[in-house]
Order: C-alpha cells, then sequence, then structure tokens
C-alpha cells in the first residue's frame, strides 16, 4: 500500500511587493503590490510503506513547502495529495492521529515544563490509552536513554537532549508515518549517530514510513534507501542513492606517490587502451582518474607491476560534491534526461577533457 | 507556585489598587451629587469592583498569543496536532480566567471590601445570573481576540490593531466609564456594538440597575453577540488556513 501520493501538486504564495522610499511606502498604505511565487511546480510521486525516502535540495527548494502540505499545515493550490488514505488538510483533526512531524527548528515540547508533563499533555492530547502510553514511552525512553532528562524543563536541556525528546513527543501516538524536517540540524555527531541508528530501528521493527528533508548528506547516506531531490519547485531527481551517485559521479582518482621521476608518456603507456587519464602533480607524484565503471585493481595491477610507489591515496567523489555539482549546474535544464533515465551527456562531455 | 509568590502577591495588590483608583476617582467626579447618569454613589462603586471581577475572568492575552504563533510560526505545530487550535485557545483562556479570578480577583475583592464601602447582592439567583453573564463576558471578547489576533495571517503587523482593540475594548465595554455617561448618540451607537456585551451589561445587573424581565434581554444581547461573532471567525480561519504562510523556513 502507498503511504503517501502526490499527484501534480502545486502551491503558491503571493508575496507583498514593497515598494522602495518614502514615496513607495505611502504607495503601499494604500495599493499594495503582490509578486506570485510558485514555491512547488506540480510534483508528482509517491511513497510506499515502510521506506524511509530523504528530500533534499538547497534553501528555499520547496522541501518545507511539500512537508507542510503533506502534513496537512498548508492547502495546495491544486493537485492531489493522500497520506494515509487522507486528503490532510480537509481531514486534519483525524488525519494528524496518524502521523508524528518533527520540525528541527521548532519545539513542539512545552517550554516551561517538565519534559514528562509535556508527553502526559500530548497523550491526552491524542487520547493514547495510559497502558499504551506507558508501555510505548517506556520503549522510547529506553531507546533514546532519557531516563535521567524526564523530569527537567525542556528550557534546561542541550539541543541533542530536546532532539531526543521531540522525536520522543512525535512517536508517543504510534504514527504509521513520521515526517521529519532537518531533524539533524544544528546537532553533534555523536547524537546525529544516534538518531540515525534509532530511526532505522523504528522503520525496522515498527515498519514506520520516514520522510525526511535534510541538509546533511550522511544522512541520506545512513538511512534512505530512496532519494527524492527537489529544485526550484521541480522534482529533478527520484531513485536510488546509488543510482544518484552512479549517474553524477565523476569516478575515482588515485594519486601515486613514486620513489623515482616519472613521465606522463610512460604512465599512460602503462595503462593504454583502459580509458583513464593522467595528470602529473610533481615530479614524483602522479594522478590517475578512472572511470566509474573500472575497477581500481585493474589499474592498480599495472602500474604496481610497473613502478615502485611509496604511497597511494585513493580518492572517492563523495555524496556532497555530487550534489554540490548538481544545485551549482543548476538542475532543471537536465530534468529531461534524468526523467529518461539516461546517462548524462553533459556530464560524460565534461568528463572526458582530456 | 512558590516560585512565583511575589508575582502572586502583586496581583492581588494590583487588582485592589484599581479597584481603589476608580473609587477615589469617582469619589472626586461625584463631589456632592446624590446621582450622575442614573448611577447613586453606592451604585457606582460598586459598579466599579464588579466591572474590575468581570474584567479578571474575561480579560485574556489570546490575540496576542495567537499573533506570536503565528510570526514566529509555531503556528505549525499547533496544525499537527489532532484538535482545533481555536477551541484549545480559547480553553486556554478560560483557564486563565478561572485562575485570575479566583486566585487574583477573589483576594483581592476581600480586601477591597473591607476597605471601601462596596455592597455586593445577596441574592443567590443573582450570582447565578452574575456567573453566567461574565460566562458570556469571556466568550465574546475571547472571540473579539481570536480575531484580532488572526489578523496577522493577513497583516504582516498587526501590532497596532492589537493596541486599539485593547483601549477600545476596555473604553466601549464600559470598564473606565459606564455606558450610561456616554452622550446620547454615543451610548446608541454602542448598543449596537459587541463590547457593552462585555463588561457594562453583567455589570448593570449585578449592581441591580437592570432587573425584571430586562435581564433577560441583557442575557439575549450577550448570547447573540456570541452566536453573531461565531461565524466570522470562521471565515477568516478558513481564509487564513488557505494563506497560512509559516514564517522562518
Amino acid at each position: 500500500m502507498l503511504a503517501i501520493e502526490v499527484e501534480r501538486l502545486r502551491k503558491q504564495f503571493k508575496v507583498q511587493k514593497n515598494r522602495e522610499g518614502l514615496k513607495g511606502a505611502l504607495l503601499d498604505l494604500f495599493k499594495r503590490e503582490y509578486t506570485e511565487v510558485t514555491a512547488v511546480k506540480d510534483i508528482s510521486f509517491q511513497i510506499p510503506q515502510g521506506e524511509i525516502c530523504g528530500y533534499i535540495g538547497e534553501n528555499g527548494a520547496g522541501k518545507s513547502t511539500t512537508i507542510k502540505m503533506l502534513t496537512g499545515i498548508l492547502v495546495p493550490t491544486s493537485g492531489k495529495i493522500l497520506v494515509n488514505g487522507y486528503v490532510p488538510y480537509k481531514d486534519r483533526e483525524t488525519f494528524v492521529q496518524g502521523i508524528g512531524v518533527v520540525f528541527g527548528q521548532r519545539s513542539q515540547l512545552w517550554w516551561d515544563i517538565g519534559v514528562i508533563e509535556s508527553f502526559r499533555l500530548l497523550r491526552k492530547v491524542y487520547r493514547v490509552d495510559e497502558r499504551d502510553f506507558k508501555r510505548r514511552l517506556d520503549e522510547l525512553v529506553e531507546t533514546l536513554q532519557l531516563g535521567d532528562l524526564l523530569n527537567r524543563p525542556v528550557r534546561k536541556l542541550s539541543l541533542g537532549q530536546r532532539m531526543r525528546c521531540e522525536l520522543v513527543a512525535a512517536l508517543l501516538h504510534n504514527p504509521s508515518i513520521l515526517f521529519l524536517d532537518e531533524p539533524t540540524i544544528g546537532l553533534d555527531i555523536v547524537v546525529k549517530t544516534e538518531i540515525r541508528e534509532f530511526l532505522k530501528r523504528l522503520n525496522r521493527e515498527h515498519g514506520t514510513t520516514i520522510l525526511l528533508t535534510t541538509h546533511d548528506l550522511q544522512d541520506i547516506e545512513a538511512l534512505c534507501s530512496r532519494v527524492i531531490m527537489l529544485d526550484d519547485g521541480n522534482i529533478i531527481y527520484d531513485g536510488s542513492l546509488e543510482e544518484l551517485k552512479s549517474r553524477w559521479s565523476k569516478g575515482r582518482e588515485v594519486q601515486f606517490q613514486f620513489s623515482d621521476p616519472v613521465s606522463l608518456q610512460a604512465l599512460s603507456a602503462l595503462t593504454a587502451g583502459q580509458g583513464v587519464r593522467w595528470t602529473k602533480e610533481n615530479e614524483m607524484t602522479a594522478k590517475v582518474w578512472i572511470p566509474r565503471e573500472m575497477n581500481v585493481s585493474d589499474v592498480l595491477s599495472r602500474v604496481v607491476g610497473a613502478m615502485e610507489i611509496s604511497d597511494i591515496k585513493i580518492f572517492e567523489t563523495n555524496t556532497d560534491e555530487i550534489v554540490r555539482e548538481i544545485y551549482r549546474t543548476g538542475g532543471s535544464e537536465k530534468t529531461a534526461e534524468a526523467e529518461n533515465g539516461e546517462a548524462l551527456p553533459a556530464m560524460a562531455g565534461a568528463d572526458s577533457r582530456d | 507556585m512558590l516560585a512565583y509568590r511575589v508575582n502572586y502577591y502583586s496581583g492581588i495588590v494590583i487588582y485592589a489598587i484599581n479597584i481603589g483608583a476608580y473609587y477615589f476617582m469617582w469619589k472626586a467626579i461625584y463631589g456632592d451629587a446624590e446621582q450622575l447618569g442614573g448611577f447613586t454613589a453606592g451604585q457606582m462603586t460598586t459598579y466599579v469592583a464588579v466591572s474590575w471581577m468581570a474584567r479578571a475572568f474575561y480579560f485574556n492575552n489570546l490575540d496576542r498569543e495567537i499573533s506570536n504563533d503565528i510570526r514566529d510560526g509555531s503556528v505549525a505545530v499547533q496544525m499537527t496536532r489532532p484538535y482545533s487550535y481555536i477551541m484549545v485557545k480559547m480553553m486556554q483562556g478560560f483557564g486563565e480566567g478561572l485562575f485570575r479570578l479566583l486566585l487574583f480577583m477573589a483576594p483581592g475583592m476581600v480586601v477591597v471590601t473591607l476597605i471601601f464601602p462596596i455592597e455586593l447582592p445577596t441574592d443567590p439567583v443573582l450570582w447565578m445570573i452574575f456567573l453566567v453573564m461574565i460566562w458570556f463576558s469571556f466568550l465574546i471578547n475571547s472571540q473579539i481576540n481570536v480575531m484580532t489576533g488572526l489578523f496577522a495571517f493577513f497583516v504582516e503587523n498587526n501590532e497596532g490593531l492589537m493596541r486599539m482593540k485593547r483601549v477600545t475594548v476596555d473604553l466601549l465595554s464600559g470598564v473606565v466609564v459606564p455606558i450610561a455617561f456616554f452622550p446620547g448618540w454615543a451610548s446608541e451607537v454602542l448598543k449596537w456594538l459587541p463590547f457593552q456585551a462585555i463588561t457594562y451589561l453583567p455589570g448593570s445587573v449585578f449592581t441591580g440597575r437592570i432587573a425584571g424581565s430586562a435581564v433577560w434581554e441583557a442575557l439575549l444581547v450577550q448570547a447573540a453577540w456570541f452566536a453573531a461573532l461565531i461565524a466570522p471567525i470562521a471565515i477568516m480561519w478558513r481564509a487564513a488556513r488557505k494563506r497560512l504562510f509559516v514564517q522562518g523556513g
């Protein structure tokens, strides 16, 4: 069954234009001018139950707007949304019983009261049975190690502690879908890892569908089987992380530190016919670029057999670089190619720069 | 509660001082006069005390809270909960009102009656009616507050509007000056506005200026205003949901 179904979803905002100067300000008093901004442009996607899906894109790409429409906060301008079988903005009060939401930048806990008091209040709000609540809370408190935090007021928690409490708060009513809007923002690496582990476990043990937006691609690598990438309100990629990497990645580079001075010709001759490319850093150091589909060992074996090597380093283009590249080149003109599922000629061209 | 002990006692004192200030002001205005605007000096003293008692209950800052929720975007979190946002805010206001009435106003009233010659009615029926009437006062005032707060969805900053509303309610509801003291045309206009239903009507009933079948009429006016204000709130809320532009991401 599908947990989330979105079809040609669109959201437009009217943004007020402020005219310049005193005259402009006076004019604004009487007649406002607005510009229409389309934050989400007719996107469609489906997420099956039990999937962990990452939703990425630059700031202002429309991620948060989509999440807010999916959680029933915003009313879409047009298009169809079905989450858990509900139209979120229409049946909001029943619908939200089945979802959990965490906004990394906003707290849903009450600032002045103890964490446990917030949880009890939420139990009442969601009408969770006392026994279920107890069991669920114990389980969550144990896995997230919150034991001694429960009686502290929220304002005395560190960000990492608060974030773990936010997760508990979003999960007390045992939702089948969890929405996370930048859940790891501003957290240190230890807490990030803890939260990732927890989410994985939640997905594994309870089959919870998770949709998260993030700027931290390690979140995606650690968690997501699927990535949806958004740029300027359009989906520019929807598929597995592996495929994203292989489609956009530029291969690997291996740097050799030789014991003796070498020449480019000699190196090129060694790897003739392999389609690799050598560049010389200095007298003793050279780099070889290896296309993604080729094994590094094929190249290594030829070089190692012929030369004396004092050091080797392998550089893999990591996801950060890939994504930065996509953002930078503006994914929009590649949308068509991405949808056709073909290798990208533009990228391939850039690669063979010899 | 203990942590806020100073806050608590000063709250009681503030109510006593407010009533005292108005008492002395009216005493000066009355001078030797027996009756002004249909109020005897004694009735006026009681009216002042009663209107403050009502105000303790109906007053709340829902407008500010709602507009803050909207401006800092935390209304988004509220919308992910299975309840009606406006209902929750109203109930929160009710809790605050009850707290203020029982813990600030009641002790303040005891202090005030010891100092000033305030005669409160002894008829339990009148007390019952008064309680019903200030319940409506609370509802109407909160409805006005909710509407003022919701304006934050439509304008970027509704600070000015909130200040205006606060002064308007205090002045036109009859806390500062009973409506009978306004010039003829003004009190005629005010009869057609919801503000008199907040303080003036319950105050007048409780001090005995309105009696007999007129009491039911006053109650009916309140109920009518409560009903009339439901629709605009519903319309505003609907429009707001469509416009909702969660600020700050």
